[in-house]
């Protein structure tokens, strides 16, 4: 059949949801600067933790992780700004100089 | 996202439908366009120009909400024709890049399942299968057999179409008296000079799978306009 399209991020999340998992989509939906993944980037995460994807190159994974927990629990979408303003940022080590919004959202 | 509206989503990826994702920023409302009308004008115009150009984009909207326009076109193709050994290599390499892959050899010795575990496999003569898969400016065409009486008919018809990159494998020699045949055929300087020959960016490579790999960056270069896709303007043949 038709071959499978490389990166199938929703496809992952579909099936993690399907093994009874919560899960919660990271989107990057906007970038300034030199952040390493483009706008439409996703991360999948799921409450065992198993991610799937990536919204920058590893740097704030962690927090977004974080985040995506909290929404998995709440149903709230979320609207994260990481960049040099941030102190959190920094925390978490975006060190590239870059600028992105993350838009985290259920599955559900 | 709701599991339907994820459900739509890889139906349209699976039926190789163009759609955009709407999101609404401050909610997390969603549509997928154009199977959901757009909540406004501008959405719609919006997701036009993001499917076009292939470019998620943020917007706001005159009411004052925010909203982001992800794009998911059908993924690119690669019709690799010649199920040689390159081929092999190439197959999985560009199938992780995300492209669909299609393989083409009537030599049903070369093009079996066996080899090619998963994949569209063509039997049919190479310019009939080429003809038939349509390459349009999202498909790459690379013609490997190095066979002229297979890898000819394949380039005459990826010539008449929009692919947005075209290579052969084979020597400059060999290319040159490719270009006399091709030009025989009818096609001028401009058209062959759409074919990347010797296939691939020059790395030195030797083995199949370095080969492959030469290939896929220069398909990729290709795609995303980087220097390193540009060739120089083709030699004739003497």
């Amino acid at each position: 059949m038709q071959t499978e399209i490389g990166e199938d991020i929703l496809g992952t999340a579909a099936q993690w949801v399907a093994q009874g998992e919560s899960v919660a989509i990271a989107t990057v939906v906007e970038t300034w600067g030199s952040s390493p993944r483009p706008a439409g980037s996703r991360l999948a995460v799921s409450a065992s933790g198993r991610l799937a994807g990536s919204v920058s190159g590893g740097c704030i994974e962690g927090a977004v992780a974080d985040a995506a927990k909290q929404t998995m629990q709440s149903g709230t979408p979320q609207l994260l700004d990481f960049g040099i303003s941030d102190e959190r940022a920094w925390e978490v080590g975006l060190a590239c100089g870059g600028k992105l919004k993350v838009f985290v959202e259920r599955l559900s | 996202m709701t599991p339907a509206l994820l459900k739509r989503l890889q139906a349209a990826q699976a039926e190789k439908r163009p759609v955009a994702l709407l999101t609404r920023l401050s909610d997390g409302a969603q549509a997928l366009w154009p199977e959901d009308a757009a909540p406004a004008p501008a959405l719609e115009e919006a997701a036009r120009a993001a499917l076009r150009d292939d470019a998620a984009a943020s917007i706001t909207l005159p009411d004052g909400s925010a909203w982001f326009v992800h794009p998911h076109n059908p993924a690119l193709r690669l019709i690799i024709v010649g199920a040689v050994h390159i081929a092999q290599a190439l197959v999985p390499m560009a199938q992780t890049t995300g492209f669909a892959v299609t393989v083409v050899d009537p030599r049903r010795a070369w093009a079996t399942a066996d080899r090619f575990p998963g994949i569209v496999l063509i039997h049919d003569w190479t310019d009939d299968a080429v003809a038939a898969l349509a390459p349009d400016s999202r498909t790459a065409v690379v013609t490997l057999t190095h066979d002229p009486k297979l890898d000819d008919p394949a380039l005459d018809i990826a010539l008449r179409s929009p692919a947005f990159y075209i290579g052969a494998l084979g020597s400059r020699r060999t290319h040159a008296k490719r270009v006399a045949r091709l030009t025989e055929m009818g096609h001028d300087a401009a058209a062959i000079g759409r074919i990347a020959a010797p296939v691939g960016l020059n790395i030195e490579a030797v083995t199949a799978p370095e080969i492959a790999l030469s290939i896929l960056a220069e398909v990729v270069a290709a795609r995303r306009g980087a220097a390193l896709g540009q060739r120089a303007a083709p030699q004739m043949a003497a």
